[in-house]
């Protein structure tokens, strides 16, 4: 008890006698917070050592490296490694670098997303605004169809894809995700749609807008927070794809994570990990991306004003 | 044939009957309210009359051209949300623009009548604002603007004041009145508020239980109920109702009433009304403003008759002070002037204007006359 007060005059240098309980309380709690901050940081580094395990090791010579003293910074700063992986470096039977595969995916991963998210949209707008008979067991349905497991469907699928005749190609990727994208991409919109004021519905069938007017004039300009919800989503799920990707993809088809897994097996001498370490963040960047400019329209409140609430 | 002719219109829901075979007819320029409890189908008879929900029987016709299996769009009505429904990505422009935008109309044409209409309810000013930068009168005025801009046959308001604050309210109201005898629309107007009901309308439609109680002006609703249910609802503080007896005193029909002191009153009608009716068991209607103190009784009536009971509670409120006796077993209220000097306990003298009072069935609870 004696104690407190006179640690707390050191501190703050001033002789104001104070209720000593407020001080003791004040103490420990800074104590928690302390610990707390001191908790967070170790998490933070844990989390982001690999990442920094990976930078800097994108940006050494490969001496450097089996040299040992993978933490340390590089003493000679390069881009070769990402030069190699990117255009040269030895991807399966051919040393193309990346980059083709990398198209390959970006070809793959936009008219996924976004006509995966057109189709929720639209699909939550009819199962909440224009509920028909059977339309909640039609949802339920689509929401089975999320938690099917891939490997399930492998098979029957690229006997669905070779009798479409798209087997081993860039849309036939397209397909298997759009299928498996909209039971997601529907859950989303119609929960969003569900809370969106049905008023505003009936206002505009009245002002005489039809069907698709109401969507695209109506409920699509108030979507910016779940369409960004849902291109996070679909993003980050098509663009990590592995399984579908390995199983329906020809050689000039590949997207990236497959390329990225032939560029670690396909090292002809030495394991060049360098240039690994920079097609993994290749591959990872995308999806960063999405995540930094995508996030800041992440924004509430854009439905405010509609109806008093 | 009226302007909007409602005809044998009825809505079910699979078993559940929520309206009845309705008929109103609605003369152009008319201000009909259609007033009643929370689902009493008043609300359900306008989204039918707007085209949002269908009509299972019977038919619902604009200017003689039938409704039923017509679109929304294409019934030139224009409507009032209760939540009054904006666009919330639009401007106040946008908004008022859309179903002119969606009619068709030329731009020049939508920008003269976006003007005279943002003048007319005087928010020039907020046209450039979305809905979300105004308060919840602006919005408002920004929905009655959406549906005047149209210049639609019909307009349709449901519940349109029910989201704002009193005073509000009120000011609102006034000036949903002015406009309509401005502009000579025809209106159906939806409330639960009897208030609303009987200073807007022209004519009123009295709901409950999926049924029109009674259809006529404020004034017939007001004076001559069709029934109990009529009575009670419509006028604040609400019509007065308890048992009496009709007798003849004196030769003449009267109501024998018992008061909380154990006697027993009678209070002859006006002129020789009931005489039918001697010895038969009645509710007795009389609104507080016909039970008053003596010297603030009606001078122009024939019929006032003052009954000695005693006072249980006085509610001064401002204006008037409500003075709360109870006759056959129920709470009667009598509206006094301010300044009288009475308290609770004494007894002291009623006036009944015995012109207004009615009379009602026990049994079926219509009017007896």
């Amino acid at each position: 008890m004696a104690s407190a007060p006179s640690t707390q005059r050191i501190d703050t240098g001033t002789a104001i006698a104070e209720p000593v309980q407020t001080k003791t309380r004040l103490g420990h709690f800074n104590a928690a917070r302390i610990i707390l901050y001191a908790l967070l940081a170790v998490f933070c580094v844990y989390y982001l050592l690999p990442l920094y395990v990976m930078v800097v090791n994108s940006l050494k010579p490969l001496s450097e490296i089996t040299a040992g003293g993978m933490m340390a910074l590089p003493s000679q700063w390069t881009l070769a490694p990402w030069g190699s992986a990117w255009s040269t470096a030895q991807v399966g039977v051919e040393a193309t670098g990346l980059r083709p595969y990398f198209i390959n995916s970006i070809l793959m991963v936009v008219p996924a997303v976004a006509i995966s998210t057109i189709l929720g949209a639209l699909n939550g707008y009819v199962l909440t605004k224009w509920a028909f008979r059977g339309s909640t067991i039609l949802f339920g349905l689509l929401l089975f169809g999320c938690f099917i497991p891939f490997q399930m469907v492998l098979i029957p699928m690229a006997r669905m894809l070779g009798l479409m005749g798209i087997a081993g190609s860039v849309p036939g990727l397209i397909f298997v995700h759009l299928v498996y994208g909209i039971g997601f991409s529907t859950l989303y919109f119609r929960n969003y749609y569900a809370a969106f004021p049905t008023e505003l519905v009936r206002a505009a069938q009245i002002d005489g807008a039809g069907f698709f007017t109401i969507f695209w004039r109506i409920l699509l300009p108030s979507s910016g927070p779940i369409a960004v919800v849902c291109i996070i989503w679909q993003f980050t799920n098509i663009w990590n794809d592995f399984l579908f990707g390995a199983s329906f993809s020809d050689f000039d088809s590949q997207p990236m994570t497959v390329a990225l897994n032939n560029l670690v097996q396909s090292s002809t001498g030495v394991k060049e990990y360098n240039v690994h370490f920079a097609g993994a963040i290749m591959a990872a960047l995308p999806t960063l991306l999405v995540y930094i400019v995508a996030g800041r329209f992440f924004v509430r409140g854009l439905m405010a004003g509609s109806v008093k609430g | 044939m009226g302007f909007l002719d409602i005809n044998q219109a009825t809505k079910s829901y699979g078993a559940v009957k929520v309206l009845h075979e309705t008929n109103i007819s609605v003369d152009e320029g008319e201000f009909l309210v259609l007033v009643g409890p929370s689902g009493c189908g008043k609300s359900t008879l306008l989204n039918m009359i707007a085209g949002l929900e269908d009509v299972t029987a019977g038919e619902i016709a604009i200017r003689g051209r039938s409704m039923n299996g017509v679109k929304p769009a294409d019934r030139n009505i224009a409507m009032v949300f209760q939540s009054y429904a904006l666009y919330p990505n639009m401007t106040v422009k946008g908004n008022i623009a859309f179903g002119m935008e969606m009619h068709g109309i030329a731009k020049p044409e939508r920008e003269k009548r976006i003007a005279q209409v943002a003048e007319l309810l005087q928010m020039s000013h907020l046209l450039d604002r979305k809905p979300g930068q105004l308060s919840g009168g602006q919005r408002q005025r920004v929905a009655m603007g959406r549906a005047l801009v149209r210049e639609p046959d019909v307009f349709l308001f449901d519940e349109p004041l029910s989201n704002l604050d009193a005073k509000l309210r009120v000011d609102m109201r006034t000036e949903i009145k002015k406009l309509h005898q401005k502009l000579g629309t025809t209106i159906v107007y939806v409330t639960h508020d009897q208030i609303e009901a009987l200073t807007l309308s022209t004519r009123i439609a009295v709901m409950f239980g999926g049924y029109v109680q009674q259809l006529g002006t404020p004034k017939e609703i007001y004076d001559n109920p069709a029934n109990m249910f009529v009575a009670g609802f419509m006028g604040s503080p609400s019509m007065n109702l308890f048992p009496a007896k009709i007798i003849a005193a004196n030769g003449a029909p009267a109501a024998e009433v018992n008061l909380a002191n154990g006697a027993s009153a009678a209070i002859p009608f006006a002129g020789n009304r009931m005489s039918t009716h001697v010895g038969r068991d009645i509710v007795l209607g009389i609104r507080p403003e016909a039970i008053t103190d003596k010297d603030g009784a009606d001078r122009n009536s024939n019929a006032i008759h003052i009954v000695e009971a005693p006072v249980e509670v006085t509610e001064p409120a401002g204006s008037d002070t409500f003075v709360v006796s109870q006759i056959g077993g129920k709470d009667v209220t009598g509206r006094f002037r301010a300044d009288v000097n009475v308290n609770p306990g004494e007894t002291f003298p009623f006036a009944f204007n015995m012109e207004k009072a009615v009379a009602f069935d026990p049994e079926s609870e219509q009017r007896i006359e």
